[in-house]
């Protein structure tokens, strides 16, 4: 390409990243920043992406060029805190369904961002409802099925939509883990938590043995027990699939004799254990508050998030995995159902913004509308909460969305 | 084992009261009513007596009957209609299997169990009037149940009896890629063959029927009876209404197509495409329920699924309803569904009616249910606020006079939230108690009806 071509492609996409990178003014009738009280006819100002301004609109004069943009409601962005939206396509064909490989019971080496397509029209569809950032990954389904990123929804995987591209290592207890065929393992509970043992025993070998001075004692990279090094170092935590109380209770059992730091997920008889899980000081990553009931699910409750918040456990919102339809679940309404069965709007809130963001590590960058975060919004014109109310934008590190209203 | 005095007077009355029940008028007064065929009214009375709606109207403009229980309900409440699914498959349902794609034959009632966890939780959504149907994994799968959710012990107490004792139902019917298979198979492979197969077997229906009439009773002449060409007759009679599983556009039509072909009466389901057809429908006079879900996709035929179907077809004009579909929705967010539809443009009036009166029609019970209408059945909830709002609860849900559903009962408050007992069958009274205290509370329970 010769250097006026050049010079013609990049005026042509000037407009485009111009504005992506154009500074934002968000006037909201009532901004929840989530980190403190509401305020009332704010005014957020953005620039390259940060937030560089929170407080009252009256108390700041800002630039002609600025976009000004006006909801009646303003959020942090909507976090997911355990999807699998990317991976699991929204068409549930082979071609598009990646959230789990059935070659192996424990396959902890399987990331997230080598399978992630943020392009995927049900990434566009949650970030249509608020949701700004996800942590996806693989599904539940086998004993270690692989590992969580946590990731913008903008789109892409570019480094500024990638919050953490290894964020959890995901295993999963009880029945969502076990491989009932003749002739496999983990075919019981109890051979499960035995196999992941014995696993976990395997790579505090391994890591032992690859710190050895001599070098040629040190035995042969492995992929598998590297990233169960991980979990053991604490470096990258394991997030337990677990809803039946003696499945809760096996992986809090798991976490103090390894001295794991593990974060709880599903757990649809939590309030059956409740004192057990706050004892052990893990957060908790709900099941949806409309999952539906059955087998391993059949205790779970539309009130339990208000369970966990008076017994004072950290807990989040999530979308989980769907087979069918909805392909996915949406923790705007997921939080929804909770404030309305007893959570109240503000902690429900808190679960799918900054209560998430603590739970993932991510609390420095996003969940809370802050100076010097990442400009991540949502934009409402009523109760976030109430059904009737619609999400008029997203803003995602300062850049404006508009996929609705809807 | 023996029981206290106190303990059997209680026993006594748990019997005694259900038989009483029914002797006094119940008037509700304070609430906002929602009647559907008629405006709001902000002060609304509603009186019911022997499981009939006697009156409704705004207050001081309704005569309560003397000798009348008269309840006050604290500000803020709203009565609605009990609600109508016209779309579900609680209580067990089950229909034709993998043998083959035609079941006419095959009846979801020898399926339901009437205790079933499912049915008290859509009395906790505040459904009281069900369409219950088999799956759409055939071509025809069988036949559907219209039931009343009371709390009957066995299914035939929830019945609805036609004029002539037969119990109320459709005939479900599916096209698209549910139930379609790999070739080689009793299925068929591709949408034209499913339509030629359906075709097929409506002609021979038609024979069928025609040879009946010429036999005129005579037995030498009449055909060997046939299950299911009997009840396609049915519905080649429009005795039984066709309810039809379709989510693509043209899916959509070739339902149309062939009901135009056959002159049956027809409600197309799910129809997650319906905005691309809204005219179609409306011009062709078929009532549509929708599915509202919380995203699309799942299957290939659901990739266009929008919240903005039910506002296009009230656009359209057509008769609009809409679904729980349950388990795909849990029947406890039915009305969620009516609010979805309200967010995505559906008007406040058309989303109400959706989840009551448009689906009665469906079912062809808008004589009976639907709307709160002196004469009609005394279906009835009680909301704690707006019918749209995700604060609001489903305080109490009556059936013909009778309330089947409390939030302040600790049972129904399991049902309505879950918990551990949620999935288990409701109890019989006076049936499979273990102890004392279990038949103090069921007499406490029967006690507040």
């Amino acid at each position: 390409m010769n250097r006026a071509a050049r010079l013609a492609l990049l005026l042509l996409l000037t407009p485009a990243a111009a504005s992506a990178a154009m500074p934002l003014a968000i006037q909201a009738g009532i901004l929840y920043p989530v980190s403190g009280p509401p305020v009332r006819e704010a005014l957020i100002l953005i620039r390259d992406g940060r937030i560089t301004f929170v407080g009252p609109a009256a108390d700041r004069m800002f630039s002609a060029d600025h976009q000004v943009i006006t909801a009646a409601v303003v959020t942090p962005g909507l976090i997911d805190a355990r999807a699998t939206v990317g991976l699991s396509g929204l068409l549930n064909q082979p071609h598009d369904q990646d959230m789990l490989e059935r070659s192996a019971p424990v396959q902890p080496e399987l990331r997230a961002i080598d399978a992630y397509n943020g392009g995927d029209p049900l990434v566009t569809w949650v970030r249509s409802l608020g949701v700004t950032t996800v942590n996806t990954g693989h599904s539940p389904g086998m004993l270690v099925s692989g590992q969580t990123m946590v990731v913008k929804t903008s789109g892409s995987t570019r480094d500024r939509e990638v919050l953490q591209p290894a964020a959890f290592i995901t295993a999963a207890l009880g029945g969502a883990g076990l491989n009932r065929a003749e002739g496999k393992a983990p075919g019981t509970r109890a051979k499960a938590v035995a196999l992941l043992r014995a696993e976990l025993i395997k790579a505090q070998e391994y890591v032992r043995q690859r710190a050895l001075t001599d070098e040629t004692k040190r035995p042969a990279r492995d992929l598998r027990l590297e990233a169960l090094g991980r979990a053991l170092d604490g470096s990258q935590r394991l997030l337990i699939t677990a809803h039946k109380a003696p499945d809760i209770l096996a992986a809090l059992r798991l976490a103090k004799e390894f001295n794991l730091r593990i974060v709880l997920d599903g757990c649809a008889d939590a309030p059956l254990v409740l004192e057990e899980i706050r004892a052990a000081g893990f957060p908790v990553i709900l099941h949806p508050t409309m999952a539906r009931a059955g087998e391993e699910t059949e205790n779970l409750a539309m009130d339990t998030p208000a369970k966990l918040a008076a017994a004072g456990i950290p807990f989040a919102f999530q979308s989980g995995y769907e087979s069918y339809v909805p392909k996915t679940r949406v923790v705007l309404f997921e939080a929804a159902v909770a404030a309305g069965r007893g959570l109240g709007f503000e902690r429900a809130l808190a679960g799918a913004t900054l209560e998430a963001a603590k739970i993932l590590g991510v609390a420095d960058r996003i969940g809370s509308v802050e100076v010097g975060k990442d400009a991540d919004l949502a934009l409402f014109d009523g109760d976030p909460f109430e059904y009737t109310t619609r999400v008029t934008a997203t803003v995602i590190n300062g850049e404006l969305f508009r996929d609705g209203p809807r | 084992m023996h029981f206290l005095p106190a303990s059997s007077a209680l026993l006594l009355l748990a019997c005694a009261a259900p038989l009483f029940a029914q002797e006094r008028p119940l008037a509700l007064t304070g609430a906002r009513i929602y009647p559907i065929d008629g405006e709001p009214i902000a002060d609304g009375v509603l009186v019911v007596h022997q499981g009939k709606i006697v009156a409704v109207g705004a207050a001081g403009k309704v005569t309560v009957p003397a000798g009348a229980e008269t309840r006050a309900l604290p500000p803020g409440k709203v009565i609605l209609p009990g609600l109508v699914d016209s779309h579900s498959h609680i209580g067990g349902a089950q229909g034709g299997d993998g043998s083959g794609a035609l079941h006419p034959e095959v009846r979801v009632l020898d399926a339901l169990d009437a205790r079933h966890a499912s049915i008290q939780r859509a009395q906790a959504g505040g459904i009281t009037t069900a369409n219950v149907m088999p799956g759409s994994g055939q071509l025809i799968s069988g036949q559907t149940l219209y039931l009343k959710l009371r709390d009957g012990r066995i299914i035939d107490d929830l019945l609805i009896r036609l004029a002539d004792g037969s119990p109320a139902g459709g005939l479900k019917m599916a096209n698209g890629t549910n139930p379609m298979r790999s070739p080689g198979g009793p299925f068929p492979g591709t949408r034209a063959k499913a339509a030629a197969m359906v075709r097929d077997q409506f002609i021979k229906a038609q024979a069928y029927q025609a040879k009946i009439a010429r036999a005129k009773g005579d037995p030498e002449k009449l055909p060997a009876r046939d299950l299911g060409l009997e009840m396609i007759g049915e519905a080649l009679a429009g005795r039984r209404v066709v309810q039809f599983h379709s989510h693509r556009h043209d899916d959509i039509l070739t339902a149309l197509r062939l009901r135009q072909e056959f002159g049956f009466k027809m409600v197309l389901h799910h129809v997650s495409e319906a905005g691309k057809v809204a005219p179609e429908i409306a011009a062709a006079g078929v009532p549509a329920s929708a599915i509202v879900l919380d995203s699309p996709g799942g299957k290939l035929e659901a990739r266009d699924l929008s919240f903005d179907t039910p506002a296009a077809l009230e656009k359209a004009g057509a008769e609009v309803g809409l679904h729980s579909d349950d388990p795909v929705i849990d029947s406890r967010h039915f009305l969620r569904s009516a609010a979805i539809a309200v967010r995505a443009g559906m008007s406040r009036p058309a989303a109400l009616r959706a989840v009551t009166l448009a689906n009665a029609k469906m079912l062809g019970l808008d004589d009976r249910v639907g709307t709160l209408t002196a004469g009609k059945d005394a279906d009835f909830i009680v909301l704690s606020g707006d019918p749209f709002s995700v604060y609001t609860q489903v305080e109490e849900t009556w059936i013909e006079g009778r309330r089947v559903f409390d939030l302040t009962d600790p049972r129904d408050r399991t049902y309505a939230l879950g918990g551990p007992g949620a999935g288990d069958p409701r109890r019989t009274p006076l049936c499979c108690y273990t102890s004392a205290w279990d038949i103090i509370l069921a007499a406490n329970g029967a006690l507040q009806q």
